[in-house]
């Protein structure tokens, strides 16, 4: 394995973060606010191991494997939460390191779980690094890296791959930097336009960036108790309709802005996303119409809280952990879909679901005819065999996970039912759960141990597993 | 620029090397779903998965922006129709490798203008073209032309026994009485463009400019052995084998081929009467020592196998057949074959990418500015020897050479003159308008006669 490479491009990336600490800094010093000097004193330590590490490490040859792609995906985001917790910590904000990791490692994997109790006690430098955070790992940091840093490697399809969501990675354009800009600036549109709408709709400032970039990153810090429950109803449906789009895999805006609206709007997957959101909005509305006064309010809830979950932004209106059976049962199910392959979102993705769904068609057609040949394909194109496998083999492993993590939480002192949708939660990137977790309250309960599990569950769910496996596994690391 | 590249075989993954390299963008197609993703693995370029004759799967790697469509499949008919079909749904140029011989004879220019072809390859042919030219000139090992043959390039390695080792530069032209430049010299793999202080040692790759007449008398006038190669064994009755042997028959040399099966053999006793047809398998040294092989003046091993190319060449060496050469494919066996102490080596996928990258430079160059004519690789492909024509356009006139400020590591070797005399050019030289000038460069990437200033 190419080590010096590896250690290389995590020094780049601690470099990047070092660089995107300003932004943070900035906000402290507009507010005169003493987390300023905490935030300084982060950046230093990040440029120094940044800077030494790509010092030290400067690499020989550059060729990387799949093998190199996931180990730098893994360490770098797992060095990039130790070291993007450092401003809670040294600014005693969140006094325990576990739990500022726990933090900054739901902050970057956009997932949105968070151990304060009191949020609005926060200073507002910190609030917007932690929503800053969503923002930066929504997209992914290493494509960030790959954007802005003249040619990582010639094989950098092999960190993309590990990075990127979903079961095929592929470019969009020849140039993986090119690739990796016009997804950003796509982004980064994306983003604007959203600020802009909440900014118009009164909302201030500050609440409109933290809230815009918390959406685009599907994570869902707050700075609220109450998340979105007190902004106007106005808000709730403009963060609706965000939450939902980003989502959708991102390729899609790129061929609507190239004029190929013809596969972006018959994207198979696209569909199902839209039906599933529109089946559970409207069933959910019927089920907790009772509970509100309008029906136009518990519509209002019900795509919020769906928007939120299937999107795994995790922000609420409204405490779901009220909500009859049904709507509960039917949330805990959209933690599980998640959104499309290829957007911000976690979970387990749409694109997956439907391959497996018509994988299992497939079988049942075999078992009526043995002799039966059938391909399977998506979007009017036939999918690879290996695909299908490994997407057999995702699917265990995901589910073996799941069961790994209930277990592990089990040492604590929750019931069953919070148990179970905080892992859940964690590995689909969401944030809230049910029971005792849900989005009225918070992890800060849990024990350290279960902290601590749940930090790397949440990076696992956001690398999709395997990196994080194989980085952990000693053949990846044995010389041979 | 965009470029589409279609069928990813030997020479089409050396032509996607050479233009990533370029910094282009390259969007690949292929049928074989398992190359699209080892292709996309290894080099910054997009795949699709498909036929490339099929208007949707062209249209899907967006042949409609694309300014280069290469069609490098197996199968001429099929890079004929998908460069065809390309053109009409809006590629600027395309390239099609055709090289069944019976479209490349007389009905070739018909085709590419009735295809719109920009421009059709056929590496069976070039391959037989260089071989041909270093069969001309048996101590070179590579050779090259320049100016419509008015400017020649060879590329030699000195032996022990050359009388150029140890000897200075400056001294060397006081002696001999003809017009010469050793453009550039490889020395444990590194290039140096030598000033006239430098001294040539055992072992250096030297790159010689001449024109023909005046390389021939150098080389006579240094002691080496210039006599062309009179009687070539071929071994392997391909394509390649067939283009060398009819040109090298139809110069009055004679040829013998070899090769294995009855019924190619009968073939090409049909197509070049005139050479010796052994049926036979050339790996049987009894037989190569029956068809005379020690009293040969060059073999050429042009089987389709490398590690059969690479052994028995070096059993022909082994028995003192002066020159010796092999077709060698792949990368990592012409290094190992040079090892072995074989130094003429021929890869058919370095000549084909070496036009290509020729033919995109070109494309690059907008209209007004001075065209390149030519450009090889050369000096184990560390060296671009490029020809430009010198149009209206260009600022370089008249400006005396040693005037100009020329990037290091870029060299004037030879200017050609509108009346087709050609000088090694001095300082006080001038570029003039209509000029043919040949380029050597070590490092930098020129597209444009202009880019060798500082």
């Amino acid at each position: 394995m190419n080590r010096r490479m590896v250690l290389y491009v995590v020094g780049t990336v601690i470099k990047i973060e070092a660089a995107l600490m300003l932004l943070p800094l900035i906000t402290a010093l507009i507010y005169k606010e003493s987390c300023s000097s905490a935030i300084l004193v982060s950046i230093g330590i990040a440029l120094v191991t940044g800077f030494a590490m790509t010092l030290i490490f400067k690499p020989g040859s550059k060729v990387i494997y799949a093998k190199e792609g996931f180990v730098i995906v893994s360490l770098a985001w797992i060095v990039m939460s130790l070291i993007g917790a450092l401003p809670f910590y040294i600014s005693k904000e969140i006094p325990s390191f576990i739990d500022a990791f726990f933090e900054t490692a739901s902050g970057f994997t956009t997932t949105g779980a968070s151990i304060l109790t009191d949020v609005e006690a926060m200073s507002k430098g910190l609030l917007f690094w932690r929503s800053f955070t969503h923002w930066v790992g929504g997209m992914g940091v290493l494509v960030f890296v790959m954007a802005v840093i003249p040619s990582v490697s010639d094989r950098s399809i092999h960190i993309l791959r590990a990075e990127a969501p979903g079961p095929v990675v592929g470019k969009i354009v020849p140039k993986m930097k090119q690739t990796a800009r016009i997804l950003y600036i796509i982004y980064i549109a994306l983003t604007f336009i959203e600020f802009v709408f909440l900014f118009a709709g009164g909302m201030p400032l500050y609440d409109s960036i933290i809230h815009a970039v918390g959406t685009a990153g599907t994570g869902g810090f707050g700075i609220k108790a109450d998340s979105l429950g007190s902004y106007s109803p106005y808000i709730q449906w403009v963060i609706t309709v965000f939450m939902l789009l980003f989502g959708v895999n991102f390729n899609l805006y790129y061929f609507m802005l190239i004029r190929k609206f013809r596969s972006a709007i018959r994207n198979e997957e696209l569909m199902t996303y839209g039906v599933i959101v529109l089946f559970s909005i409207v069933t959910i509305c019927v089920n907790i119409t009772p509970l509100y006064e309008t029906v136009s309010e518990s519509l209002r809830h019900a795509a919020f809280q769906v928007a939120a979950i299937i999107s795994t932004t995790g922000f609420a209106t409204t405490d779901f952990n009220l909500w009859p059976g049904y709507s509960k049962t039917l949330i805990l199910l959209l933690m599980f879909i998640g959104g499309c392959a290829g957007s911000t979102a976690g979970g387990f993705k749409i694109s997956r679901i439907v391959l497996l769904f018509k994988n299992i068609k497939r079988e049942l057609q075999k078992l009526l005819h043995p002799r039966a040949v059938a391909t399977i394909r998506l979007d009017g194109k036939r999918v690879d065999e290996k695909t299908i496998s490994s997407l057999g083999a995702y699917l265990a492993i995901y589910a073996l996970f799941m069961c790994v993590v209930v277990f592990l939480l089990g040492f604590d002192k929750f019931d069953l039912e919070t148990n179970i949708s905080v892992a859940a939660s964690c590995v689909n990137n969401i944030g809230p759960g049910l029971g005792a977790a849900g989005p009225a309250s918070s992890y800060a309960l849990y024990s350290p141990f279960s902290k601590v599990i749940l930090s790397f569950t949440m990076l696992l769910g956001r690398l999709e597993i395997f990196p994080l496996i194989l980085t952990f596994s000693p053949s990846t690391w044995v010389k041979k | 620029m965009d470029i589409i590249i279609s069928g990813v075989g030997k020479i089409g993954l050396a032509v996607i090397s050479t233009l990533v390299k370029e910094g282009h963008d390259v969007t690949v197609i292929d049928k074989n779903p398992d190359i699209i993703t080892e292709v996309t693995n290894i080099y910054d370029v997009i795949g699709v998965c498909g036929n490339c004759a099929d208007c949707e799967t062209l249209q899907e790697a967006g042949v409609e922006k694309a300014e280069l469509f290469v069609s490098f499949t197996d199968s001429d008919e099929m890079n004929m129709l998908s460069c065809f079909l390309a053109k009409k749904m809006g590629a600027k140029h395309t390239v099609a490798r055709i090289r069944n011989p019976e479209y490349n004879d007389h009905s070739i220019g018909f085709m590419r203008q009735h295809l719109d072809l920009s421009m059709s390859v056929n590496p069976e042919l070039l391959v037989a073209q260089e071989l041909y030219n270093i069969l001309k000139i048996p101590s070179a090992f590579k050779a090259e032309y320049f100016a419509k043959r008015s400017l020649e390039i060879i590329e030699m390695k000195l032996k022990a026994d050359s009388p150029l080792c140890g000897k200075k530069l400056s001294k060397l032209r006081e002696k001999q009485n003809v017009e010469f430049l050793i453009g550039a010299v490889l020395r444990n793999g590194e290039v140096i463009i030598p000033d006239g202080s430098f001294e040539l040692s055992e072992g250096d790759i030297i790159s010689v400019a001449a024109t023909p007449g005046d390389m021939q008398k150098l080389l006579k006038g240094l002691g080496i052995i210039t006599k062309q190669a009179r009687s070539v064994m071929i071994l392997g009755g391909s394509k390649t084998a067939y283009y060398l042997a009819k040109m090298l028959l139809s110069s009055g040399n004679e040829v013998k081929i070899i090769e294995k099966s009855t019924e190619r053999c009968e073939e090409l006793s049909d197509l070049v009467p005139k050479a010796v047809l052994i049926n036979g398998d050339g790996s049987q040294q009894e037989l190569l020592l029956e068809e005379g092989l020690r009293s040969l003046d060059a073999f050429v091993a042009l089987t389709g196998m490398d590690e059969e190319n690479i052994l028995i060449s070096i059993f022909a060496s082994n028995q003192n057949v002066p020159k010796v050469i092999s077709k060698v494919n792949r990368d990592e066996m012409v290094k190992m074959a040079e090892k072995l102490g074989l130094d003429c080596i021929v890869s058919t996928k370095s000549i084909t990418s070496d036009i290509i990258l020729r033919y995109t430079r070109a494309l690059e160059n907008s209209i007004d500015n001075d065209s390149i004519e030519s450009l090889y690789k050369i000096m184990d492909g560390k060296v671009e020897a490029m020809e430009f024509k010198v149009n209206k356009g260009s600022g370089l006139f008249g400006v005396p050479i040693k005037e100009l400020k020329i990037k290091s590591g870029v060299l004037i070797a030879a200017i050609t003159r509108a009346n087709k005399k050609t000088i090694i050019p001095s300082g006080d030289d001038c570029i003039e308008q209509g000029d043919r000038v040949i380029i050597l460069s070590a490092r930098s990437r020129i597209t444009q006669l202009s880019d060798i200033l500082r």
